[in-house]
């Protein structure tokens, strides 16, 4: 019973938040320098949530796989490749790394 | 929804099927991994519908499973959720309006957004964050069932390298944006902050301090690349390592 509120509370919490963000825009008029800036924040975001997933922190060693997929990723992505190669190059660098044992 | 498709053209598509297909594995692993811990086999599927956020949804089944609250699950839930808000400041115009909207918000997640900004206009980018959320909506509770379903086998993702998947689409969708300077400085701020917080601050913490980044795109760009961040992010990278591109010019 504990777990099922729980769960309600994170759904309706989560979505919540989702929910705020348009709702504020269309009740409050934003300046164009801030509006801009907002669109540059979800930028941020996204380019820390890479940073922080591609080098985790938690264990004590450093693994070198995941940043090299990722490094690659940036690379093929910088040279406007298909997100599809971008993809596969990622997870395929990542898996050959972890194959030689070299993480 | 073919007329969306169309929209779209078939690069994005393409991007947008292999996105959904490596969520649907990520979620095979983590119905099985919640399973296999003893957990109910709804658990996983039913938060997979109703939150549709991933990394909060590991974290609050890893605190459940450990014995921890359920309250101490949904408060690290809700701070990794965090990050919702400010993606609907950043992209309003997506979500659609009327009852329309009451779907759209909860479509909003890290690919989908991601997919919506990398788009050149409204009309298309509107294509992406449905077609996304949709696909999104679709693989992960999808993908959860799966893995309830086989329950004790666990495809182990870090051997195909599909945990690279994630980082690798979200940056490939940033890369047009990050091609102007003073994105490029906010964002390289931002994520130098959050990977130098990371070891200090609870899980989706970090991500929002990261923000900070933004203080210098806003910003005279009177200054040039490899400039440091405000006092104020300063202070918040205590003891960084300085491997990123601070110099503490100020």
């Amino acid at each position: 019973m504990m777990l099922a509120a729980g769960i309600i509370a994170l759904a309706v919490g989560t979505y919540t938040f989702r929910w705020a963000g348009p709702a504020l825009r269309e009740r409050i008029r934003f300046p164009t320098r801030v509006v801009r800036l907002l669109e540059v924040g979800a930028v941020v975001l996204l380019a820390a949530l890479v940073a922080v997933t591609a080098l985790p922190t938690d264990s004590g060693h450093f693994e070198f796989a995941l940043p090299a997929g990722v490094l690659v990723a940036a690379l093929l992505a910088w040279r406007k490749q298909p997100i599809l190669v971008v993809i596969l190059a990622a997870a395929t660098t990542t898996a050959l790394l972890r194959l030689l044992g070299v993480a | 929804m073919r007329s969306i498709w169309r929209t779209l053209g078939r690069d994005t598509a393409a991007g947008i099927a292999a996105v959904c297909l490596a969520v649907g594995v990520i979620g095979v692993s983590y119905g099985a991994t919640a399973v296999t811990t003893g957990l109910p086999p709804w658990l996983p599927i039913v938060l997979g519908v109703v939150v549709l956020a991933g990394g909060a949804e590991f974290l609050f089944i890893g605190i459940v499973a450990a014995g921890g609250s359920p309250i101490a699950a949904v408060l690290a839930g809700l701070v990794v959720n965090a990050r919702h808000l400010p993606y609907g400041l950043s992209v309003p115009d997506v979500v659609g309006s009327g009852w329309r909207r009451l779907l759209g918000v909860h479509l909003m997640n890290d690919e989908s957004v991601a997919m919506a900004l990398a788009q050149p206009d409204i009309e298309r980018k509107r294509a992406a964050y449905w077609a996304c959320g949709f696909g999104v909506l679709l693989a992960w509770p999808g993908g959860a069932a799966v893995g309830v379903l086989i329950g004790t086998f666990v495809p182990d993702t870090a051997a195909f390298g599909l945990d690279a998947v994630f980082p690798a689409v979200l940056l490939a969708l940033i890369v047009p944006a990050l091609r102007e300077k003073a994105t490029l400085r906010a964002a390289l701020v931002g994520a130098a902050v959050a990977v130098a917080s990371a070891p200090f601050l609870p899980a989706g913490m970090p991500v929002l301090v990261a923000l900070s980044g933004l203080l210098v795109a806003g910003r005279g760009s009177d200054q040039r690349m490899g400039d440091a961040a405000g006092p104020e992010s300063s202070e918040l990278v205590s003891k960084s390592d300085r491997t990123t591109c601070e110099s503490g010019a100020e």
